[in-house]
Formats: C-alpha cells, structure tokens, sequence
C-alpha cells in the first residue's frame, strides 16, 4: 500500500510540476469551452441544449492530450522498468498511474466545468447532472486510456494512433455522460446514471489489467 | 537466435562479469533474467538459501536490483527527491543523504535532474542501487559516461555487495577491476 501511495504521489508531482500535463488539460479544456459559444453564435437556447455535449467533448479531448504519457515517459528514461521490478504487480503499477492521471486531469476538469457551463447559459436544474455525470464517467476515460498507452509504448508518434485506438472505446462514456445532462433539462427520470456508472466501474476494474499485459508485451522489445 | 548451449550460475558473494563484442547479446541476457524477456526454450532460476526456487520472471523480479543503459530518473524531479521515492517504493531504509553523499552529488541534491550531466546521472542510479536492498545486482554498462573516480566507486560498490553475500552479473566492454569468473558471449562458431 505504500508503494502504491508513493507512486501515486509521484506521478501527481511530476504532472502539476512545471512542463506538466495537468495545467495544459485544464488550459485546453477551457480554450475549446470557451471558442464554442463564440462559433455558434448568441442562441442562449442552443447554448444550453448543446452545453453537456460540448463539454464532454471537450473534458474527453483535453484527457486525451495527456493520455499517452502515461507510461511513455517512464519508458523513454528507464523508470518503467524500476516500477515493473519494485514489489507492485504491474497491474498495481497501472492502476495507481490510472488514478494519477484521472486526480490530475478528470478531476480539476469536473471541478472547473460549472464554471464553463455559465459561457453556455446551462439552465440552472443542468448543473448537477453536469457534475455528476463528468465525475462519474472521467475515471473511464482515464482507465481506457492507459490500454491504449500501454499498447502505443514503443509505437514511433503513438500519440496520434492513442484517440484513434480508444475514442470509439469512449464514446459509450460520452453517450451516457451527455445524455444525462439532457435527460435532467428537459426533467425525464433517466437512467444513463446507472449505466455511465456501471461503464466506467467495469473500465477501472479491467483496465489495469489489460493495461499491464500490452507494457509487459512492450517490454520485451 | 542470439545465444543456444548458454549455461553458467553465479553463487552468493560471486560477480560475473559479461563480454562480448556489441549486439552479442549481454543486454537481451540481462533483460532475460530479469524477466523483461522470455527466453524461447531454457529454465533461469533463482534458488535461495531456504531451498526455495524461483523460475518465472515475475517471481525472478523480486530478487532484482536494476541498473540499465538508461538511468531511470525523472528529469523534472532532483536526486533527493528520486531517491526517496525508490527507498518508498521499494520499502528500503532510507539514508538519503548518505547515499547522495557516497556518489558525490551532495552539492546537486536539490537541482532537478534535467540541469545534471550524463555522468552525474549514472551517479544518481548508483546511489538508487546502492539503497536497494536486492539480493542480484544486474548492472548493463556500469562505467558508461564516468570519470576515472566513478570507475573505482562502481568496483567498490560491487565489492562491497559481494561482501554482504550479494551477487552481480556485470555487462561491460571496459576493465572493470574486479576479480570473478567471466562469460564470453559471442564467438560463434557457425
């Protein structure tokens, strides 16, 4: 357990440290929330109908620019194979980088979405079901991601073949996310809850899993 | 095929030593035992003072301490602070600053790794490994990018693991001064 935690906080320190991935998710995240009401245009009523959506959208592509580092950069300077060796499981070793990577991205992105969702004018009753829904389903994309991390480790430029790999794995996550938002506007009992939950609990349950299989494979090399 | 027929063992207290011209192998051989690779037909196995027997590569990880062609420390983090991760991570004592002390870097303990040279780096790893408290020591290129101090401190620190009943397996091109059995890989026949 403490190397668990120690490696957690590692990866934490590395990615809020200056050049780290954190503040440019978040920068990102914001920059593509805030140029969408600009691009659609003063349809306050448009704006709020589509705010879940974009949001999603763009919480799933700010992830994503981060997403392959995950064991990319502990490989190019041999750490990985110091984390592999330690007393963890290799699977331990994915799922506490899964866990960093969602504390430093998914987490601040759901903490700052509200206050993006005022750029669309997210009618008030929208608000909890947008926090909920990025909280509850941002842990998936962090899980999903790190097998495709894994399975680009040694892949020349894996991180443009990393969304190709994993945004179609995603997309249930954004289905349900964003369709929560929508159902609690226009006041339907819905049940994408239960189902966003249920997508991203078996995604982190089985993804270090697979995550840790593809860096073995990809150690060999 | 790299290697076939390749038999040796190495007994407590013993450091072998690997030669061989480049792309003979040493690296894949090391990587081998350490579990990285499976090797395609043969058994690598670690037996212990207890008579227990270790044969796959994750049990053989356990038993491994690792320094390779790569140093293995993050550049934005200093050596203080890699350096107490490992001891965390590992659940190693942890006399920090002896050991930053014992490779020279007390003066650079706070810098991050990125402002270090090549050399200091291997220093940096040198301590990482003399911290650990792993029974086998894999070392791929020990000497590379030292100076002539640094060459004496990796013999030394060798010496010393082989004292306490370690053992070492050493992939070198240079004389690394030390005594032990040695394995030459390469000289293929065929």
């Amino acid at each position: 357990m403490n190397a668990f935690l120690a490696l957690l906080v590692r990866d934490m320190r590395l990615a809020t440290r200056a050049g780290g991935s954190a503040m440019l998710a978040v920068a990102f995240f914001a920059a593509v929330a805030a140029l969408v009401p600009l691009g659609v245009g003063a349809d306050l009523k448009l704006l709020g109908r589509i705010a879940g959506g974009v949001l999603w959208v763009a919480a799933v592509l700010a992830a994503l620019l981060s997403l392959d580092r995950i064991f990319q950069s502990d490989f190019e300077d041999g750490s990985l194979e110091l984390l592999v060796l330690g007393p963890l499981p290799s699977e331990a070793v994915a799922l506490a980088k899964i866990c960093a990577h969602w504390l430093t991205t998914g987490l601040p992105l759901t903490i700052l979405s509200p206050v993006l969702a005022l750029l669309f004018n997210l009618p008030a009753r929208g608000y909890d079901a947008l926090i909920a829904s990025l909280a509850l389903g941002t842990p998936a994309i962090s899980a999903i991601g790190a097998i495709g991390a894994g399975l680009t480790l040694t892949v020349r430029r894996g991180g443009l073949i990393l969304p190709l790999l994993i945004l179609p794995l995603i997309s249930p996550a954004v289905i349900f996310g964003a369709g929560a938002i929508l159902a609690s506007l226009d006041g339907l009992s819905n049940g994408a809850f239960p189902l966003l939950g249920a997508f991203s609990f078996v995604a982190v349950l089985l993804s270090p899993f697979a995550a840790a299989a593809a860096v073995r494979l990809n150690l060999q090399g | 095929m790299l290697f076939r027929d390749l038999a040796f063992s190495v007994g407590a207290g013993e450091a072998l030593q690997l030669e061989g011209p480049n792309g003979s192998g040493k690296t894949s051989l090391l990587r081998a035992i350490a579990g990285f690779l499976e090797p395609r037909a043969g058994i690598i196995r670690i037996r212990t003072n207890n008579g227990q027997s270790h044969s796959s590569g994750e049990e053989r990880g356990s038993f491994i301490g690792w320094l390779g062609h790569q140093d293995g420390a993050k550049s934005q983090l200093t050596p203080r602070e890699a350096l107490s991760f490992q001891s965390r991570y590992y659940g190693d004592a942890a006399p920090v600053d002896e050991a930053l002390g014992r490779v020279g870097l007390s003066r650079v303990s706070d810098l991050p790794v990125q402002y270090l040279s090549a050399g200091q780096k291997k220093r940096l790893a040198l301590a990482r490994l003399s911290l650990s408290a792993r029974p086998l020591w894999l070392l791929d290129e020990p000497l590379a990018s030292l100076d002539a101090a640094g060459k004496t401190f990796v013999a030394e620190l060798v010496r010393q693991h082989c004292e306490r009943g370690g053992l070492a397996i050493i992939a070198t091109h240079e004389a690394i001064g030390l005594q032990g059995p040695r394995l030459s890989l390469g000289n293929r026949d065929t």
